[in-house]
């Protein structure tokens, strides 16, 4: 058997993944998560009339602590089973993958372990989302001046 | 090359101890658990050495040996360096022998300790190996608080130590012969699905020794592979149908046979403690099978040359034993 028929006969014994349902879980606990961002967005601004700058920014750091508790407890990787791609989508799945990092480093120490290993997920984002960033800007200021 | 054929290597005793999931599991005779994956030290790491050497303590307290009657101890785990078996070996003065091939491990250890009995030049050899779910998931995949969704065909390594004393006494275990697999690519790089990765390298090395030992499948009892998982044992049957032309209907794989279902563990375990563990809790304790076929399967890959688009080599080897009490 040749390398392109055992490539077929792997796919043929795959487990069919519930694509569907993956998406419609994802879809409804992402979903939740923003509105109920939104929720204590609109809550904070009527309650304590912060700017809806301001809001948006405490609801950030309020999921981002929210996700890195979790993850500290040990229960965030569990929900991302039966969550999906609902926790990860969210900046909760940035907070997580730095937070997960931090923890599995810190045994290495906090210059050799955590300090270099704490953007090892992460970095990736940060890194291409500053590079894209750059060039929208660049493309904004062509455009309009 | 031809097999390896044994007339007076026997396995005196064996030692398993599992982790908090594999105690929930399908296995239910082993000699010891734990429940803590740090087992009362600071890092997983750790953990697993002391896992192993509890194993070796063991064996060699319930044998009322001694360090100086044994003549070597083969290691061997999945880590850097195989550093968990070299910094467990440290607590011993045995000649220590360190070996890797993956999930493969246990089988290889098998076969050396065999040959180093039958050609005269030992009688005690401590064979040792262990996986922790938790240093695997660190060395080969990611940090292990990070929550990552994973397709049906992927496996999960099982956390335990299990140790074997093969010596040249007449015992009730008596390994018979033994194939080195040679190491087989053909072309799969899906780190989530070792079971596609391994079955080829099973397939040949079955046959292999099929063929060298003049015997059918059928011929054996149970041929027992190590952790291809659920999906990866279905791969193998029709592998080997179509390239071979024979069925094997005596087959079960190790790491579809630790888990179950409710525990939702994917395709099943992997690492080089499945076969072992499934071997000792499970088969040999149903005293059902007489010859036993053990396939030990690993998969020889690194996460440097996977993420350099590399594919993957895998291995496998054949160890036949037979119960004669």
């Amino acid at each position: 058997m040749n390398k392109e028929e055992y490539k077929k006969l792997i796919a043929k014994k795959k487990p069919k993944e519930t694509r569907a349902k993956n998406a419609l879980i994802s879809f409804v606990v992402g979903g939740t998560i923003g509105v109920s961002g939104e929720l204590v967005s609109h809550l904070m601004m009527m309650s304590f009339g912060v700017s809806k700058a301001t809001s948006y920014m405490l609801v950030c750091l309020i999921l981002i602590f929210g996700a890195s508790l979790l993850t500290a407890l040990g229960k965030f990787d569990d929900w991302v089973k039966k969550g999906k791609c609902g926790l990860i989508v969210p900046t909760t799945g940035f907070a997580h993958s730095v937070t997960s990092a931090a923890m599995e480093y810190r045994k290495d120490g906090l210059i050799t372990g955590l300090g270099a290993n704490f953007f090892k997920l992460a970095g990736s984002v940060i890194l291409y989302g500053i590079v894209s960033a750059f060039f929208l800007c660049l493309l904004k200021v062509v455009i309009y001046g | 090359m031809a097999s390896l054929k044994f007339d007076n290597v026997y396995i005196k005793d064996y030692f398993t101890l599992v982790g908090p999931k594999e105690k929930e599991s399908k296995l239910n005779n082993y000699d010891m658990s734990i429940n803590d994956y740090y087992y009362k030290t600071k890092t997983f790491e750790m953990a697993e050495i002391k896992m192993q050497r509890v194993v070796i303590e063991n064996l060699i307290n319930n044998n009322n040996l001694a360090d100086r009657n044994l003549d070597f101890l083969i290691g061997g785990d999945l880590i850097n360096q195989i550093s968990i078996s070299s910094y467990c070996a440290k607590e011993f003065r045995i000649p220590f022998i360190g070996v890797y091939s993956a999930c493969a491990t246990f089988v290889e250890e098998l076969i050396l300790a065999s040959n180093l009995i039958q050609s005269k030049n030992a009688n005690n050899i401590i064979c040792v190996t262990s996986s922790h779910n938790l240093t695997a998931e660190r060395q080969f995949r990611y940090p292990t608080e990070y929550g990552n969704n994973k397709p049906n065909t992927a496996t999960s390594t099982a956390t335990s130590a299990v140790g074997a004393i093969i010596t040249n006494e007449k015992h009730g275990l008596k390994i018979t012969s033994g194939t080195v697999g040679k190491v087989i690519d053909l072309g799969i790089n899906d780190v989530n699905n070792m079971g596609a990765v391994m079955a080829p390298a099973c397939a040949d090395t079955l046959n292999e020794h099929l063929n060298s030992v003049n015997l059918k499948p059928k011929d054996y009892d149970l041929i027992l592979t190590g952790d291809l998982g659920c999906v990866g044992l279905d791969i193998l049957k029709e592998y080997y149908e179509n390239v071979y032309k024979e069925r094997i209907t005596n087959i079960m794989d190790a790491g579809c046979e630790i888990y179950l279902n409710s525990q939702e563990m994917y395709a099943g375990g992997s690492g080089p403690c499945c076969l072992p563990l499934v071997l000792f809790c499970k088969i040999l304790k149903s005293k059902r099978y007489k010859k036993i076929l053990l396939l030990g399967t690993g998969s020889l890959h690194s996460p440097v040359l996977v993420n350099q688009h590399q594919t993957i080599p895998s291995i496998c080897h054949a160890i036949s034993i037979e119960v004669i009490s």
